[in-house]
């Protein structure tokens, strides 16, 4: 674990990043594995892009939380996990279930609040879940879920096999109380648990500096509960997939939690129709430009994966994509009959005899 | 057939499902070789060892929500919150994350759990100490909410309790741990969702829940000296509710009395008293009468405290003159 000096930008106003590390095309990671990261670094921009229009469109209710720009954490994360590992998302979870592998159709249909949608459309864009390939659900109260997946690393402790639990999670959580719980906790227990605060340097409408105490907000907190700092650039999938690598290898062979502050930035507003303009042009325009599809494209061209490959995964990925956008307009609005249903474990909700 | 005070049943009845299953847990601050400040986990430790009985840091947020995490990976667990008040602390992992996941994952996700807490006034430890909220977790849809009066009720209903897949929170009353009675001998395991009668009477039913049953239980050995015939019915179990045992006793009575320790306002009464009035609305020979401590926070002096309480006294006195001023009209 590493903290990089590049990283000191916080302190600087506007915000900007910082260069690209290009030394990375040399590590040590198969072209295939990349190709899978481009694929699925796609898939995510494309699906978070669609849903975007169907919001336009007013399809897509209520509200949903975009990860435009900040693709490469679930991407390098989604590369490096094993099947049996536990993820835990925030409402900014439309990533990181793709990721895993859920059904992008699933995914769409419950944005929609469609019968077909993976919770039936109980649950909503926040709160996408599908616990058949580890996605242990998205959250939507700031903080909570980080106690969660602790309790997901302690199962797994307890029924002896070496999985980990993932929880991904925003610079601004960094501020409740159940971030500082949960680190501690799982320093104590030694839980085979990951950390990942996606610093994508807003809370809501806010920059995250205002509001803490510390310009890096999570590794700068690291060393309080005796882990080490490391600060990594959340916008290069090799950087996320090799830093995932070695905390789940680390938590898998017993070494206990690690805490890795992702550097990334939301391309858009929070959530909505909010056009983020609380945010300098010149920080906005200088991001966009450090996009991780950008950074990603001209990485694999610069190992020599031919143009006609890349394109052909986008091709296939906005195949899917339409796909997917269809399937979930073709599900009916879940009706009366599902309404009172699975509240308890029995499938019903009666309370009272 | 043994004599148990109700804190030995609580560990009693931990024991037995510990026993029963191997992989049941169990966390809170101080429960392992401190046995818990009521120590009702007194002795767990040596059987069950630091691994199935954990002590946190005073972390109430993060133990429920491990408590979760395990519970939804297959892992069930009774969680201990110190003193009910302190589930305040971590009101959103009970009322929105435990409470709440299985229905808005569409059935995906269970969560075999059980948080037991010292709920329940008279013990003089003041308002941040001894309040009832047992009304509070009623009110959450997804929570299934037991508070046992007797040492047997303890046994079976945490058993119940944590056999039930569903999450369960499971209030100890402060004021019963030294309280006695028998517990069968072998496997005690009861139904949450059943009251119980636990006085028969003819003239009126009393619904009462916790160290309210004892109360009522003597408030109507005194009405029973004036004449009047009280049915005690032990609640046991707030959700789920056995309303068919409240409106077949009040469809016999014809007057239905509640008595509660929460505060007034939304108490668990209130909404036994409109099923009782949607229900049986016409085998009710007068008003519905909820006594329950007044609309404040407890105070600590033992002579403030128990009159906040419903008391014997305060249950005998406001039954008769409620039958009494029905009788006149
Ligand atoms: C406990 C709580 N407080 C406030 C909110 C409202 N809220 C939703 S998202 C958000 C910002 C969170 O920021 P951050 O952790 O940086 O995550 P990001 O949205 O940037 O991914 C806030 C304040 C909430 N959901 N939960
Ligand atoms: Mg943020």
């Amino acid at each position: 674990m590493r903290t990089d000096p590049r990283y000191d930008y916080a302190l600087s106003e506007p915000r900007l990043p910082p260069p690209v590390d290009e030394s990375l095309a040399e590590a040590p990671i198969d072209t295939e594995v990349r190709l899978r990261m481009w694929r699925k670094l796609q898939e995510i921009r494309q699906f978070s892009k669609r849903a975007y229009d169907l919001f336009l469109q007013n399809l897509v209710r209520g509200t949903t939380h975009l990860s435009l720009g900040m693709e490469a954490v679930a991407t390098g994360f989604g590369a490096a996990i094993r099947p049996d590992d536990y993820t835990f998302a925030t409402y900014r979870g439309h990533g990181h279930s793709l990721a895993r592998g859920m059904d992008p159709g699933r995914a769409m249909a419950e944005l929609l609040g469609r019968e077909n949608g993976i919770l039936g459309g109980k649950g909503g864009s926040m709160h996408l879940t599908d616990v058949s390939v580890g996605m242990m659900g998205s959250y939507a109260i700031v903080g909570a879920h980080l106690c969660v997946a602790n309790g997901a690393a302690w199962s797994a402790q307890l029924r002896g096999t070496d999985q980990v639990a993932v929880v991904f999670f925003g610079d601004g959580t960094t501020n409740i109380g159940a971030f500082h719980e949960a680190l501690n906790f799982a320093v104590v227990w030694n839980l085979p648990v990951v950390f990942v605060c996606e610093n994508n340097q807003y809370k809501e409408y806010t920059p995250i500096d205002a509001v803490t105490a510390v310009p890096r907000p999570a590794a700068d907190r690291a060393l309080s509960y005796g882990l080490e700092p490391s600060l990594l650039d959340g916008n290069d999938p090799d950087a996320v997939y090799l830093e995932a690598r070695e905390a789940l290898g680390k938590a898998r062979a017993g070494g206990g939690p690690t805490l890795i502050e992702a550097v990334t930035y939301r391309s858009g507003g929070h959530s909505r129709a909010d056009p983020g303009k609380y945010r300098p042009d010149q920080e906005v325009e200088a991001w966009l430009a450090r996009d991780p599809m950008v950074l990603y494209r001209a990485r694999l061209l610069s190992i020599g994966v031919p143009q006609d490959r890349l394109d052909e995964i986008e091709q296939e990925v906005a195949r899917a994509i339409d796909e997917a956008t269809e399937f979930a307009k073709g599900g009916p609005e879940p009706g009366e009959d599902s309404l009172l249903t699975d509240l308890w474990a029995d499938g019903g909700s009666s309370w009272r005899s | 057939m043994a004599e148990l005070t109700y804190r030995e049943a609580v560990a009693h009845g931990i024991a037995q499902e510990m026993r029963r299953d191997p992989s049941l847990v169990m966390l809170g601050e101080d429960v392992g070789p401190a046995g818990g400040v009521f120590t009702p986990t007194e002795g767990l430790i040596e059987e069950f060892g630091p691994v199935r009985i954990r002590d946190t840091p005073i972390s109430e947020q993060a133990l429920v929500g491990a408590a979760m995490g395990a519970a939804m990976t297959g892992i069930p667990v009774i969680a201990e919150i110190m003193f009910s008040d302190f589930v305040a602390v971590c009101w959103d992992m009970i009322a929105n994350e435990i409470a709440k996941t299985r229905y808005m994952t569409n059935g995906q996700v269970s969560l075999p759990l059980v948080i037991r807490t010292a709920n329940g006034g008279s013990a003089r430890f003041g308002a941040q100490h001894s309040q009832s909220v047992e009304n509070w977790a009623m009110m959450v849809p997804g929570l299934k909410v037991v508070a046992p009066s007797t040492p047997a009720d303890v046994v079976g209903l945490l058993a119940g309790a944590v056999r039930d897949p569903d999450p369960v929170l499971f209030f100890e009353h402060k004021g019963l741990m030294g309280s006695k009675g028998e517990v069968p001998d072998g496997e005690v395991v009861d139904e949450l969702g059943t009251a119980r009668v636990v006085r028969e009477g003819t003239d009126l039913t009393i619904a009462a829940l916790a160290l309210m049953v004892p109360r009522a239980l003597l408030a109507a050995e005194r009405l029973e000296g004036d004449g009047i015939s009280a049915e005690v019915i032990d609640v046991r179990s707030l959700v789920p509710l056995d309303a068919r045992a409240l409106l077949d006793s009040v469809s016999k009575t014809g007057r239905f009395f509640t008595v509660e320790e929460n505060p007034r306002l939304c108490g668990w009464g209130a909404e036994l008293v409109s099923i009782v009035d949607e229900e049986a609305f016409w085998s009710l020979d007068g008003p519905s009468v909820r006594i329950t401590t007044p609309h404040i926070p407890l105070p600590a002096a033992a002579s403030l405290e128990d009159l906040a309480l419903p008391s014997a006294d305060r249950i005998y006195e406001t039954v008769s003159k409620s039958v009494d001023l029905g009788s006149r009209r």
